[in-house]
């Protein structure tokens, strides 16, 4: 199929300039328990035209930034004190501050966010193509002829065939097409970045892959600029130019996809990496964390991560962190980030070139 | 050694009339005592049913499940009571398949009582604490005064697995059982299982639709791989995950995202002719991966059900057409 080259704005609008900056953000819902402390003091910018991925366990907020980033977030969540910038074209907004009215045209035409492809993401009695009309009218465009011409190229776009898929209901089509139907539908109003939250969960690995691929090509051949979130290390790994590692509502390290994968400077970021096996090689053994994550009523003091920790120290268990730079472009909040770098010189993971140069070997050695 | 387990062209079909599906169609293996046997495939490839005939949930439409070599239909109900103890389940949800308003000891010393593992009910707590020192729910005697609800998810599924332990099992059909933990525990509850392999001398049949898990809990195991309530190709793990024969196998493999960013540049793609897995409803004929193979040969794959047949690199495979054929799965 000819790749429709869509006329999207890139962030260049914005000299240089990140289109969106967090700065000292916080989120807390209360609940009977008491302060649910989901993110606090996140602090991080989104360049133009980059993927990241924000990874970490369930409760560690990544989740909740997402939401917190469209303002979708139920009424009981408090979001002070912090600042979301977002910036297109020169104009800066506080997405925190905006009222109904603006933050309704910052949704989905700045900034649009796709769920996991379960049903509940669509309105189960609309149409794919009422769906984008009711979403396109909320938004003051009722040119339907319009909508209509969008629709379609953005459903061929995504490898959909919009004749069999417009008229057809949510239920009507399989999770890999509602993924597809989801993210054509989150393009429909030009948004400048796209948020996407698990988008290949419960889907099947050979369906993951097109929709891996799909995404691929929004980054690289559109200049998408996009954060995904996932628990999955493989998404972070196929996709992301830049990792955050979150845990227990802060990012705890942040660095390009290989200095996250390889050379990992937090020990939680490295725990989680020792965690996850691949598949195609050699065995490798697998750590996992001792513990559980923490209740974000009822913190620790000082690292969160600290009772999980095999570097934890006295100063640990009273002194949080904050990010420092272990590497040029590469940040992580720990005391120790020299002893893990120590740990992994003598343990190396076994990942990256010298496993894949293995595997190779075996394969020509073989054939 | 006979197996501890075999299934004989076991096929199950659901519903009536025009709605019926044939989830599992002819499935014949066989698995030794001691032995990590892998059931991998996509959701709908009739994975979990077969796991649930094989742990004698559910009755088979035709063909015959195997306990130490006798029918389980033809046994007699002291033997059947024996396969019941022997062979136990582990379900993919541990908040579901707990029940809410029981505690821990409850939970753990019904099962006791009732096949007469133990005395008395002192006995059974004593036994209680004992296993759940064994599935590494420590300190034991704070646990087993809890609610399922007062646990996370990782300590559920190992009350999950002690429950199982309480009757001696020496098979354990474990159903995605660590597909709904977080990441970062994932690997003990793997490890916990493997030390039972070893310590009580139990063997797995250990169900999941992640590959990397597979490979991990099987590596001196086997794979066996379905797709649409067939399998297509099995073998010992170190084999099939870097020597994959079928080609839906390749597929799959090639297709799975890496938690290793060089390596995801690296994997090959397999380009499908078809993406979207058939209905059950409507199966396609003679293989029922045809319409996206990329090797289809016309004429051929869909005119007959490929047999599975011996390969000289270990296990089965049923494809005709590829099955000499070597694929790298990098580039």
């Amino acid at each position: 199929m000819a790749k429709n080259k869509l006329d999207w704005q890139t962030g260049d609008a914005n000299d240089g300039r990140a289109p969106l900056s967090l700065e000292n953000v916080h989120v807390a819902y209360n609940t009977r328990r008491g302060k649910v402390r989901a993110i606090r003091g996140v602090t991080l910018d989104l360049h133009a035209g980059e993927s990241l991925a924000l990874i970490g366990e369930s409760g560690s907020g990544k989740s909740t930034l997402g939401l917190a980033i469209v303002r979708l977030l139920p009424d009981t969540a408090e979001t002070a004190p912090g600042v979301i910038t977002y910036r297109r074209n020169g104009r800066e907004v506080d997405v925190l501050q905006l009222k109904p009215g603006e933050l309704r045209e910052f949704r989905w035409s700045e900034c649009a966010m796709v769920f996991q492809a379960a049903l509940n993401a669509f309105n189960p009695v609309l149409k794919v193509w009422a769906q984008a009309l009711d979403t396109a009218k909320a938004h003051g465009w009722h040119d339907k002829d319009a909508v209509r011409r969008r629709l379609v190229e953005l459903l061929e776009f995504v490898q959909l065939d919009p004749k069999r898929v417009i008229d057809a209901y949510p239920h009507e089509l399989s999770g890999g097409m509602r993924q597809r139907v989801l993210i054509a539908l989150s393009l429909l109003l030009n948004p400048q970045i796209l948020i996407l939250d698990e988008p290949t969960t419960a889907l099947d690995i050979i369906t993951q892959r097109t929709i891996i691929k799909l995404l691929r090509e929004l980054k690289e051949d559109q200049g998408f600029t996009m954060i995904f979130i996932s628990h999955d290390l493989a998404i972070a790994a196929e996709l992301a130019d830049r990792v955050a590692t979150m845990y227990a509502g802060r990012v705890v390290e942040l660095g390009a996809s290989d200095d996250i994968f390889y050379r990992p400077r937090h020990p939680y970021t490295l725990g989680l990496i020792r965690a996850v096996p691949t598949v195609t090689g050699g065995f490798e053994q697998l750590f996992s964390i001792p513990g559980s994550p923490p209740d974000l009523v009822d913190l620790p003091k000082g690292c969160k991560f600290h009772p999980r920790c095999a570097f934890a120290t006295e100063r640990c268990k009273q002194e949080e962190p904050e990010l420092e730079e272990v590497g040029p472009g590469h940040t992580a909040a720990c005391w120790h980030w020299h002893e893990v770098e120590a740990e992994l010189r003598r343990n190396p993971l076994h990942r990256g070139a010298l496993n894949l140069t293995d595997v190779i070997a075996v394969d020509v050695e073989v054939a | 050694m006979a197996p501890i387990i075999e299934v004989r062209n076991l096929t199950k079909q659901f519903g009536k009339g025009k709605e019926r599906v044939t989830a599992v169609d002819s499935v014949s293996f066989a698995i030794e005592p001691g032995e990590t046997v892998c059931l991998v495939g996509e959701s709908g490839c009739g994975k979990s049913t077969t796991g649930r005939m094989v742990a004698g949930l559910l009755e088979a439409t035709s063909g015959e499940v195997l306990f130490e070599g006798k029918n389980i239909k033809q046994l007699d109900s002291a033997a059947f009571r024996r396969y019941r103890q022997t062979v136990q389940i582990i379900h993919q949800d541990p908040y579901s398949s707990l029940n809410p308003t029981q505690t821990i000891s409850q939970i753990l010393t019904a099962p006791l009582l009732r096949h007469n593992k133990v005395k008395n009910r002192v006995a059974a707590e004593a036994r209680a604490l004992e296993i759940l020192e064994v599935v590494d729910l420590t300190p034991a005697r704070d646990v087993i005064a809890k609610y399922p609800h007062q646990l996370s998810g990782g300590q559920r599924q190992r009350v999950a697995v002690a429950r199982a332990l309480t009757v001696d099992p020496k098979f354990i059909v474990a159903d995605e059982a660590v597909s709904m933990v977080d990441v970062s525990i994932r690997v003990s509850i793997l490890t916990m299982l493997a030390r039972l392999k070893k310590e009580f001398d139990v063997t797995f049949l250990f169900i999941t639709h992640d590959l990397a898990l597979a490979k991990y809990f099987a590596w001196e195991g086997r794979i066996t791989v379905m797709y649409l309530g067939r399998i297509v190709e099995d073998g010992p793990t170190q084999r099939l995950i870097n020597d994959p024969r079928h080609p839906y196998t390749q597929a799959l493999l090639s297709a799975v995202p890496e938690a290793d960013p060089e390596l995801a540049q690296h994997k090959r793609q397999i380009e499908l002719r078809g993406a979207e897995i058939p209905s059950l409803l409507a199966l396609p004929p003679g293989c029922t991966f045809h319409p996206r193979c990329p090797y289809f040969v016309p004429g051929r794959c869909d005119a007959a059900v490929p047999a599975l047949e011996a390969l000289d690199v270990g296990g089965r495979v049923a494809c005709p057409v590829r099955r000499q054929e070597r694929v790298s799965l990098l580039v």
